[in-house]
């Protein structure tokens, strides 16, 4: 993929979209395929994930064999670069030193951010999700419904590829025909948890996730996605061709060079430069969008990282797509005489009601699947199945003390072992070592499960980011000051998740491998450990209370458009990757629709 | 995400690794960072690293003699297959301990007051070092030490550290492909098709298709 360089940056766009991963690249794609020139400004590498992963690379080939550090956080082979819970030179800042107040930041500094590497769950929001304050009084609605937006789901599945079914659940939506890829085939762990998590009432289905369980469909696809755009229907099939299927191997965390799962740099920004309507320009942080005498945006400031120099670039329209809390970052330093007090911020709410997935873990040591022979257990890197939530009536009748739901997302068997496979071993073994040690190896390699809850935070007034008056980074942008605070919503939500997956293990006939937490303070994962950071900009009906309408456009400034994380209203427990770019289609849709009509 | 994400690498371990990532992500660079360089947060990922590439290694001759007499006793050959040295473990230890990282750094004197504390109870009980004694010489230590549960008080930082190697010496031999091969790992092979759960391993537990 070639890449431009800054020197391309004297055209005439008519968009520049800041950021390159799942927001930047659904919203370039969708307006370049509609004819209109984008210039989309990204702050890390170029990355090319043909070359750069490394696939089949065994542990032992890893320094460390692949343990993580607070260089490669998620370990050596991660697709991440420059990121992770510290980037050097570009620091934030907490307001509290107490643990519980405090909020991890994880970035990727590349050419598709942190779609490289993402889990690749893909669920959509349903219809409670989008107006929870109308079912519970709590948080607030979104100024959409799901009938809004799930033409668009439609649409990103068959664009990206999703594996999964439509099981026609409570508030868990079926995908209209031929939009889902087959799921993968469980393994022994997945039928086990099945079989048993259903005797408790757990409704067990087949999990969604952007993988290519089988090749798109390049006859039929297209035209349903660019209906009347013949060009964009050409490169959009021979870009679906190019992608082959999984080989059900390599964990899908590294990256797939040969592009089958998504990845912003695979499946969103190759095809949009194939277009020529896109020009990329990588190593560009940029720390403001600069107002025009009229009020509208009218670019961007950003730095080149490699030279240093300061650049702007300039625009019909700007988009940030940084991700949410770089977007409010960008906006709050985006300080005028008509903005005092940040960019599009006259209603005070950037920043604000910044949210993250509630989470809890817990695993089960589980005896039926000791000892069984060796089969490959790689598929599709796990999440063969998982456990929408299943207490939304129960919670209706104000049972559970909590309001809002979660999934349960677990996986087991015979992974990839690396450096820490098999620590506290002796916990099983009394303390073996020498050739008992070996047997012993044998035995329980493969027969843990791991369960992950993952479930909807509601939107609070403690849990916010600000600039910070005195650190700036490298560049000598202000940096973000992180608050938090999770409710009892959450926190019991989380005792709530401990408690539930303690049952499943001991219905497996297992025993859990750590202390069953029912404190949920304790049990919950701090803030920003799961890495779905919405909010800080919100979307909603009314311009006092919100930053941007329900077309992620900022009240206040006309020609700007937010169409990351930053306008969830609400965070459902469904992971938010799919709706983010379900999101961005329909506005970039919105956009290309305005400029036809010169409305921008 | 699930490192997790999703991406389930944490069931693999019986142990969290949550402390140590509860301590340090919050924002701030390490400061007390050693002289030697990491890999930085970009290197090579395509690359085949083996150790003394990215820092130097760091053990004497005495104490990597010592290490991997250790390691052997951890994991000696049974037949089916070999000891842990046949894969270079030593070498992994030895790259671990030298290593510029928050974990390691905390390893490194628990490791090097361990492998110095074999030896001086070898010394006093045998009058050998560690690596030269026999089998039943090493294994008399190691029993005293190898299950902190059940470890006398006065051997209590023997067996934290025995415990930290056994560890780091499983974790080490089975991520090749040798200990793949023991162990019963047999992917990371490309496949046209994904067959999942075998009928038989599924008829046998009572799952699947049929069974409630």
């Amino acid at each position: 993929m070639s890449i431009p360089t800054p020197a391309a940056k004297g055209k005439n766009y008519d968009v520049i979209v800041v950021g390159s991963g799942a927001a930047g690249g659904q919203t370039a794609y969708t307006l370049s395929m509609e004819g209109v020139k984008v210039l989309m400004l990204e702050a890390g590498r170029n990355y090319v994930p043909e070359q750069e992963t490394p696939m089949f690379q065994s542990y032992d080939q890893a320094p460390l064999h692949g343990a993580s550090t607070p260089e490669k956080d998620f370990g050596f082979y991660d697709s991440t670069v420059d990121g992770g819970w510290t980037v050097p030179g570009e620091p934030y800042v907490q307001s509290t030193s107490d643990p519980h107040g405090r909020f991890a930041w994880w970035r990727s500094r590349m050419l598709g951010g942190r779609t490289n590497h993402w889990g690749r769950i893909s669920l959509r929001n349903g219809p409670y999700d989008f107006k929870p304050h109308s079912r519970d009084g709590l948080g607030m609605d979104w100024p959409i419904s799901y009938e809004d937006v799930a033409p668009y789901y439609d649409k990103v599945e068959r664009l990206i590829g999703v594996y999964g079914t439509s099981e026609g659940l409570e508030n868990t939506p079926n995908s209209s025909p031929g939009c889902l890829l087959p799921p993968p085939a469980p393994v022994v762990s997945d039928y086990l948890v099945q079989q048993r998590a259903r005797r408790l009432g757990i409704p067990i289905v087949p999990g969604h996730r952007a993988v290519l369980t089988q090749q798109l469909d390049f006859k039929r696809s297209p035209a349903l996605l660019h209906p009347g755009n013949l060009k964009a229907q050409k490169i959009i099939a021979q870009h679906m061709q190019q992608r082959a299927a999984c080989i059900w191997a390599t964990d899908c965390g590294r990256g797939c060079s040969i592009r089958a799962n998504y990845q912003s740099t695979t499946v969103h920004l190759p095809p949009a430069l194939a277009t020529g309507n896109l020009d990329i320009v990588c190593n560009a942080m940029v720390s403001q969008v600069v107002l025009g005498k009229n009020g509208h945006a009218k670019g961007v400031k950003y730095f080149d990282k490699v030279s240093g120099a300061e650049h702007q670039a300039t625009a019909r329209v700007i988009v940030l797509a940084a991700s949410a809390c770089e977007t409010a970052r960008i906006l709050l330093n985006s300080k005028s005489a008509l903005f005092p007090n940040g960019l599009a911020n006259s209603s005070g709410k950037v920043g604000r009601y910044v949210m993250d997935t509630v989470g809890a873990d817990l695993s089960g040591q589980i005896p039926l699947l000791e000892s069984l022979p060796p089969q490959n257990e790689d598929g599709a890197s796990g999440h063969a199945f998982y456990a929408p939530w299943w207490g939304y009536q129960d919670q209706q009748k104000g049972k559970l003390g909590f309001a809002r739901g979660y999934h349960i997302e677990f996986g087991g068997g015979r992974r990839m072992p690396g450096a820490g496979t098999l620590h506290g071993i002796e916990r099983f073994t009394g303390g073996s070592y020498g050739k008992k040690l070996k047997e012993d190896a044998r035995r329980y390699y493969g027969s843990f499960v791991g369960f992950a809850g993952r479930g909807e935070m509601i939107p609070n007034e403690n849990s916010y980011c600000e600039i910070d008056p005195q650190v700036k980074d490298k560049w000598g942008i202000p940096v973000l000051r992180f608050h938090w605070k999770w409710s009892d919503h959450e926190t019991r939500q989380a005792a709530h998740m401990q408690k539930t997956f303690a049952d499943i293990v001991q219905a497996m006939g297992g025993r859990v491998t750590s202390k069953v937490q029912s404190d949920g303070a304790e049990a919950i994962a701090p803030g920003g450990f799961i890495i779905h950071e919405v909010g800080g900009a919100i979307m909603g009906a009314d311009r006092q209370k919100s930053v941007t309408n329900e077309w992620c456009q900022t009240w206040d400034v006309k020609n700007l458009f937010l169409t990351d994380g930053a306008v969830f209203a609400s965070n459902a427990d469904k992971n938010p990757t799919l709706t983010i770019m379900a999101l961005a289609w329909r506005s970039a849709d919105h956009i290309a629709d305005m400029m036809r009509r010169k409305e921008l | 995400m699930t490192d997790r994400r999703t991406t389930i690498k944490w069931m693999l371990s019986v142990a969290a690794s949550m402390p140590l990532l509860r301590q340090r992500a919050w924002g701030q660079e390490v400061t007390a960072w050693p002289a030697v360089r990491g890999y930085g947060g970009d290197p090579d990922l395509t690359k085949i690293y083996k150790p003394g590439d990215v820092w130097p290694l760091t053990l004497s001759a005495a104490q990597r003699r010592t290490a991997r007499a250790l390691c052997n006793v951890i994991l000696p050959d049974d037949g089916r297959s070999p000891d842990a040295n046949s894969v270079g473990v030593v070498d992994f230890i030895d790259e671990w301990v030298s290593a510029p990282y928050p974990q390691q750094l905390q390893d490194r004197p628990v490791v090097m007051e361990g492998l110095a504390w074999m030896d001086a109870e070898a010394l006093l009980r045998f009058e050998k070092y560690f690596a030269e004694l026999d089998e039943s010489q090493q294994h008399a230590i190691c029993d005293d030490i190898c299950y902190e549960p059940k470890t006398a008080p006065k051997f209590a930082r023997a067996a934290a550290f025995f415990t930290r190697y056994r560890d780091l010496t499983v974790g080490a031999f089975y991520s090749t492909p040798t200990g793949w091969k023991d162990i019963g790992y047999i992917g990371n092979v490309p496949l046209t098709k994904f067959e999942g759960a075998s009928a038989e391993v599924l008829q046998k537990l009572g799952l699947g298709p049929g069974h409630t």
